[in-house]
C-alpha cells in the first residue's frame, strides 16, 4: 500500500486538474452554438467585437507573410497584409467587412492553434493542413491552398542525389512535431532510421544546417524559403507526388463556431472571382517548379 | 467524488483512455530506453566530476585560491542557468560551429549538458558532506603521519560520501526526470514520443503512459533512499549507545 500511495495521489491530482479544465471548455462551447447564423458584420461571432482577431505563429515566414518586421513580429509583419497567407486573410477580412486596420493579429504557436478548447482568435492562418483528427476538435475553413510535401537537403550530402521516395529511406529525416510532414515520413517514406522530431520548424531547420539530420520534410512553399534564405547550400531534393485526395491548408476556427460558414462564403467568393488564384500567382508562383520524386 | 464531478467522462476519455494507453505504450517504452541510457551514462560522469569540483573547493590556503575560484564560479554558473537553456545552446550551438572534431549527435550533447548542470548541484552535496566531517578527524589523520592527500582519501572522503548518499540519490532522481529535456534537440525520448502520439490524436493518455514509466523508475529509488536513511540513522544510534 505504501508503494501505491504517491501514485494514487498523482492520479487524483491529474483528475482534479482535468475536471476543472473539462468543465470550463464544455460551457464555453455550448455558448458559441447559440450565436447568430447571419454573416452581416454586426452579427458575426467575434472574440472581441469591432475587430477581427487573426492568429499565426511568430516568426511569420515568407512566402506566407511579408513586410518589414515590427515588434513583436520577427522576419515579416503579418498586419502588412503581404505574403500569401497575409493577403488571403486580409481579402477574407475585407469580404467580412473588416478593413486592414480593423484586424488584430496575435501570436499563436503552431501546435496550440489546432488543439481542443476555447480560442483567443477568430480564425488562425498558419499553413495548417486539414486532417480528420484535427477536424474533430476544431473547425476548418474550406481549402485556400492545395499543398505538396517536399524534402530539403544540403547539396554537399549524399541525400541530394535521391530521385525517388525509396531513395530517401536510408537517411535521417526530420520534421516539426504534430505536422502532416511528420506523418508523411512515418506513413509514406518509412525511413530505416527513426526520424528526429522538433518542437518548432526553426529547430528542425537548425538541425539541417548542423547536419544533425540529412533531410527536412516541409510543405513545398516553406521549402523554397528554407533553401533561399535560411540554409546556405541547401536544395529542394524534390516534392512528393500527390496521391489520393490532395493535402490542403484551411483556416482554423473554434469548433462549432458560426463564423466558419462566413469564412467559407468569403473564400468561395474569392475563388469564383479569381482573386484567390491571383494572390497565389503573386506570392507562390515559384512553388510550381520543384522536381517530383518518383 | 471525482468520478461524479461534471465532465468526468470527458476527463476519462482524454486522460485515461485504456485503449490509447495500450496502443501508445510500446513505442513510448522503447523511446524511454533512450532516457535510461542518457541518465545512466550521465550519472557516472556526474559522480566523478562533482567529487573533483567539491575537493577543489575544499582545498585550504591561498596557494589553492585559483582552483577554489574556478570551482565556485562553475557551481554558481551552472546552478543558476536553466537546464533547457544549456541543452539548447550546446545541442544546437556546438554542432553549428561545423568543426570537424565536434560530434553532431544530439544525444551526446544532451548528456554533456546534463553532466555540466548536475555536476554543479552534486558538487555542493559532496561539499556539504566534506564539511560535515569534524576537523579533528583530519588533524588525527595528519598526526598519524598521513599526508594531506592521504587523509582526504582514506579518512575524510569515506565518511563524507557515506553521509551524503541519500541527497545524491535525490539528485539522481532529478536527473532521470530532466532527461526529458533532451527532447528539444529532436531526439525522440519518452516525453517526445508521447507528444507525437498526443499531437496525432488530441488524446492526452500517452502523456500519462510516459509519466507511469518515469514514476515506475523513480519510486523504487525513492523507497531505497528512505531505507538507506533509516539504516544510517539506526547505525549511528547504536554506535552512540555503544
Amino acid at each position: 500500500m505504501a508503494r501505491l500511495g504517491p501514485f494514487a495521489i498523482l492520479v487524483a491530482l491529474l483528475a482534479f486538474l482535468a475536471a476543472g479544465c473539462g468543465g470550463s471548455s464544455g460551457s464555453s462551447a455550448s455558448g458559441t452554438t447559440t450565436a447568430a447564423a447571419s454573416c452581416d458584420k454586426g452579427d458575426l461571432n467575434l472574440v472581441k467585437s469591432g475587430t477581427l482577431t487573426v492568429g499565426t505563429d511568430n516568426p511569420a515566414y515568407p512566402p506566407w507573410f511579408g513586410g518589414d518586421p515590427k515588434s513583436p513580429w520577427k522576419v515579416s509583419y503579418p498586419p502588412s497584409g503581404e505574403g500569401f497567407e497575409g493577403a488571403v486573410a486580409t481579402a477574407v477580412a475585407k469580404k467580412l467587412g473588416f478593413a486592414k486596420n480593423e484586424m488584430t493579429w496575435i501570436v499563436v504557436p503552431f501546435n496550440t492553434s489546432f488543439a481542443p478548447g476555447p480560442k483567443k482568435f477568430d480564425f488562425n492562418i498558419n499553413e495548417i493542413s486539414y486532417t480528420p483528427a484535427r477536424a474533430k476538435v476544431v473547425d476548418f475553413s474550406s481549402s485556400y491552398y492545395d499543398v505538396n510535401q517536399s524534402v530539403v537537403g544540403l547539396k554537399s550530402q549524399p541525400i541530394a542525389k535521391a530521385t525517388s521516395t525509396a531513395d530517401l529511406k536510408p537517411y535521417k529525416l526530420g520534421a516539426q512535431l504534430g505536422t502532416t510532414s511528420y506523418d508523411y515520413i512515418v506513413k509514406t517514406i518509412k525511413p530505416s532510421q527513426k526520424p528526429a522530431v522538433f518542437d518548432t520548424n526553426d529547430a528542425a531547420v537548425q538541425a539541417l544546417k548542423n547536419k544533425q539530420i540529412d533531410g527536412l520534410v516541409v510543405d513545398l512553399p516553406t521549402a523554397f524559403y528554407v533553401t533561399a534564405a535560411q540554409v546556405p547550400n541547401s536544395a529542394i531534393i524534390g516534392q512528393f507526388p500527390t496521391s489520393g485526395t490532395p493535402e490542403h491548408f484551411g483556416m482554423v476556427l473554434q469548433k462549432g463556431n458560426s463564423l466558419t460558414k462566413c469564412v467559407d462564403d468569403a473564400l468561395a467568393q474569392l475563388r469564383s472571382s479569381g482573386q484567390l488564384a491571383q494572390i497565389q500567382q503573386k506570392w507562390l508562383a515559384k512553388a510550381a517548379g520543384a522536381p517530383v520524386l518518383k | 467524488m471525482i468520478t461524479n464531478a461534471p465532465g468526468w467522462s470527458e476527463v476519462r476519455r482524454t486522460f485515461f483512455d485504456w485503449g490509447q494507453f495500450k496502443a501508445s505504450m510500446p513505442e513510448i517504452a522503447r523511446a524511454f530506453l533512450l532516457n535510461v541510457k542518457i541518465f545512466l551514462i550521465a550519472e557516472v560522469f556526474i559522480l566523478v566530476f562533482a567529487l573533483l569540483i567539491a575537493v577543489m573547493r575544499s582545498l585550504p590556503g591561498p596557494a589553492f585560491f585559483p582552483l577554489r575560484a574556478i570551482a565556485i564560479v562553475y557551481a554558481d554558473f551552472f546552478r543558476g542557468v536553466p537546464t533547457i537553456l544549456v541543452i539548447a545552446v550546446l545541442g544546437f550551438g556546438a554542432p553549428g560551429l561545423q568543426l570537424q572534431s565536434v560530434p553532431l549527435s544530439t544525444t551526446f550533447w544532451g548528456i554533456v549538458s546534463l553532466v555540466l548542470v548536475y555536476t554543479a548541484y552534486v558538487s555542493e552535496v559532496y561539499r556539504a558532506g566534506i564539511e560535515s566531517v569534524h576537523p579533528s578527524q583530519e588533524a588525527a589523520a595528519r598526526s598519524l603521519g598521513l599526508n594531506r592527500w592521504q587523509s582526504l582519501r582514506f579518512v575524510v572522503l569515506p565518511q563524507a560520501v557515506r553521509r551524503v548518499v541519500p541527497p545524491l540519490l535525490n539528485d539522481f532522481i532529478g536527473l532521470q526526470k530532466d532527461t526529458a529535456l533532451v527532447g528539444v534537440l529532436g531526439s525522440v525520448e519518452a516525453f517526445k514520443q508521447s507528444q507525437i502520439d498526443t499531437a496525432a490524436t488530441f488524446n492526452y493518455t500517452p502523456y500519462l503512459a510516459a509519466a507511469v514509466l518515469f514514476v515506475a523508475l523513480t519510486i523504487p529509488l525513492a523507497r531505497f533512499t528512505d531505507w538507506l536513511i533509516a539504516r544510517d540513522r539506526r547505525r549511528r544510534q547504536t554506535a552512540r549507545v555503544a
